[in-house]
């Protein structure tokens, strides 16, 4: 299957005669994967200073619908530790009417949720839920959806947000995807995943590496690096109907694309011209433009969101260090001060986090927060080999690979290194998550 | 070996710089196969008179029959000519050690004299640190070897410079032995 070339990135003609074969569906590209890749296995470490304690009920005849989403809503607000859950489904609630709210005030409950899922005759569900603030004894509101089937999962994790929004003031993030690569043998497999690790798709499978993915900021399309032509060249990938092109397969490496804020370039590291530098290039390939003019390497490169500067890697000063250039061009002013080894920034979404791979003394791989108003630096994790950070969309979560008894893992941890989860999965190795942007269920 | 392969081989040797050259053109055209790790051409398997090894009674095939095998090139290639095609490289450095000089010069001799011929050189690292770091790192070493060639008189359009990183070991493990033999740049030909 011929891959199509953006004319650009054909510039010499050394990438003319590229012939890819790749398993691809032909009506898409995501695919359900075997048992190999499914079923990730969640264990929470740490919880919140407090914990919000919430009774939530079985959802009206949800046993009639294909998921039970009220352990799915029950499971998100846990693995957040920022709640504990009392089981109300000896209860008959519903969204309807008003619960016995002293009852469970007197059980330590503050807020009570119900919800009810009913099969609709076009083959839809209409899923409702109610929160109820059992200390005021007041009603919380709620909301109703009509949802396929296919998409209750992401409506259940959509409650699950609006819930944990209601409760805590911040934005959830379990309605969200993540894309990670998993690596059986030698197969590779670009996957996508709903937040919980659930609902694994294949959205690539290669014989060859894959590294690097990156979600375009409306989650529609994935950047990633392929190998599948004998080096490595910068893919885009439609998600929904997998159509993909090289954006840069210029002559030597071409890697780590990061997405401008408004999604129509990308920051890509070339050594079309020596060594490993930063360019800019449009989505559709066109537009090279270079970005740093050093001897060093530069590299992982990653846009703020307000589209001003770029902070990339760079070891013109020795070894790796992290720095940032006006996103127009111009010099580079270093970021990170301590320690000799400092790769993978990831910015948070609201700007005021850098999240980093640090080496600490003793050669351990961590990663530590910057806060980018004063400078300081946290460490947030213990364990030896952590890789690519990646914020959620609320920035309050960052995830991350890590090695736990021998095998790559995933990782989440809120900022304070507090709250973690890992997501294991039996058969592979996992590495290189991605957060994507919040979603609509509607338009998945 | 049987009689039959032994010619087959040797036909094969002089197939393969042939096969090179077909297999050359444009800079990093390389046909995928899922199946193939290494990118090289997928050995196509002929029918081999005396059915040794495919199971099948070919008592119909005449005995003077000779099937051409193809093989892929490989690192025994080098071995073939006498020249190393893997030069090997200190932790954290790209810098090409006295001892890979006469495969250096060697390798500068063959492209010289033969202008059409291609090369690309693989970079590669050990599993320490980030990959994109190392993707570069990798890059590094496969110019260092590019930059000695083109020093001796090879022209940099008969080289082109890639990097894996730290995604292709040669040797899997965690130590300082395996760690050694990843830390590489192999010269291939196109």
């Amino acid at each position: 299957m011929q891959l199509p070339v953006s004319r650009r990135s054909a510039l010499g003609g050394l990438f003319g005669g590229l012939a890819l074969s790749l398993t691809l569906t032909a009506g898409g590209a995501l695919w359900p994967l075997s048992a190999a890749h499914a079923q990730f296995r969640v264990e929470i470490s740490g919880v919140g200073a407090t914990q919000i304690p919430i009774a939530i009920g079985k959802f009206r005849d949800e046993a009639r619908s294909p998921q039970p989403v009220s352990a799915i809503i029950k499971a998100d607000l846990e693995r957040s530790g920022l709640f504990k859950s009392l089981d109300a489904s000896a209860d008959r609630l519903d969204e309807v009417g008003r619960p016995p709210l002293s009852d469970w005030r007197s059980k330590g409950a503050d807020a009570l949720l119900a919800g009810s899922v009913t099969p609709l005759a076009d083959g839809r569900f209409d899923i409702r839920y109610h929160l109820w603030d059992v200390l005021k004894a007041q009603d919380m509101g709620g909301l109703s959806l009509v949802v396929p089937a296919g998409d209750l999962r992401q409506a259940a994790h959509r409650i699950a947000d609006e819930v944990y929004e209601k409760l805590t003031g911040d934005k959830g993030v379990f309605a969200t995807r993540i894309a990670y690569v998993s690596k059986v043998g030698r197969q590779h497999t670009l996957v996508i995943a709903d937040s919980d690790g659930e609902g694994t798709q294949a959205a690539l499978t290669s014989a060859q590496p894959i590294i690097s993915p990156a979600w375009s900021p409306d989650g529609r399309q994935l950047a990633y690096v392929s190998f599948e032509g004998g080096k490595a060249v910068v893919v885009v990938q439609d998600v929904s109907s997998g159509r993909r092109r090289v954006v840069a397969g210029f002559k030597g490496t071409n890697s780590a694309p990061a997405w401008s804020p408004d999604g129509r370039q990308l920051v890509v590291t070339l050594s079309r011209d020596g060594g490993s530098q930063l360019y800019v290039i449009n989505v559709d390939g066109e537009g090279l433009r270079r970005l740093t003019q050093s001897a060093a390497i530069d590299t992982e490169a990653t846009w703020s969101p307000d589209g001003g500067t770029v902070f990339f890697v760079s070891d013109r000063g020795g070894g790796p260090q992290i720095y940032r250039v006006p996103a127009s061009g111009g010099s580079a002013t270093r970021v990170t001060f301590s320690g000799s080894y400092n790769i993978s920034p990831a910015i948070s979404p609201d700007g005021r986090y850098m999240a980093y791979i640090g080496q600490v003394d003793g050669g351990a791989y961590r990663v530590h927060l910057m806060d980018l108003s004063g400078g300081s630096v946290k460490v947030l994790t213990d364990t030896r080999d952590d890789e690519s950070p990646s914020f959620a969309p609320n920035s309050k979560q960052i995830i991350y690979a890590s090695r736990a008894q021998g095998r790559d893992v995933l990782m989440t941890t809120s900022l304070d290194g507090r709250i973690k989860a890992k997501l294991t999965t039996p058969q592979a190795d996992v590495r290189e998550p991605v957060w994507g942007p919040q979603l609509n269920p509607s338009r998945r | 070996m049987t009689q039959a392969r032994q010619t087959s081989r040797l036909f094969a040797l002089s197939l393969m710089a042939s096969a090179a050259l077909l297999l050359g053109g444009c800079g990093s055209s390389v046909k995928l196969d899922d199946k193939a790790g290494s990118g090289a051409a997928p050995i196509s398997d002929a029918t081999r008179p005396g059915g040794s090894g495919y199971g099948a009674n070919n008592n119909t095939v005449p005995s003077t029959n000779v099937a051409p095998v193809v093989v892929a090139p490989s690192d025994n290639a080098g071995a073939d000519i006498g020249l190393a095609r893997v030069i090997y490289f200190d932790f954290d450095s790209n810098v090409v050690k006295e001892e890979f000089r006469g495969a250096i010069e060697g390798h500068a001799k063959r492209l010289t004299a033969a202008k059409g011929k291609k090369v690309v050189i693989e970079g590669h690292t050990d599993e320490r640190g980030g990959r994109e770091y190392n993707l570069a790192l990798g890059q590094r070493r496969a110019e260092a070897v590019q930059k000695s060639l083109t020093l001796l008189g090879v022209s940099g359009e008969q080289i082109e410079a890639v990097s894996f990183g730290e995604e292709r070991p040669a040797v899997q493990g965690s130590n300082e032995e395996a760690w050694a033999k990843n830390r590489r740049a192999e010269i291939k030909d196109r």
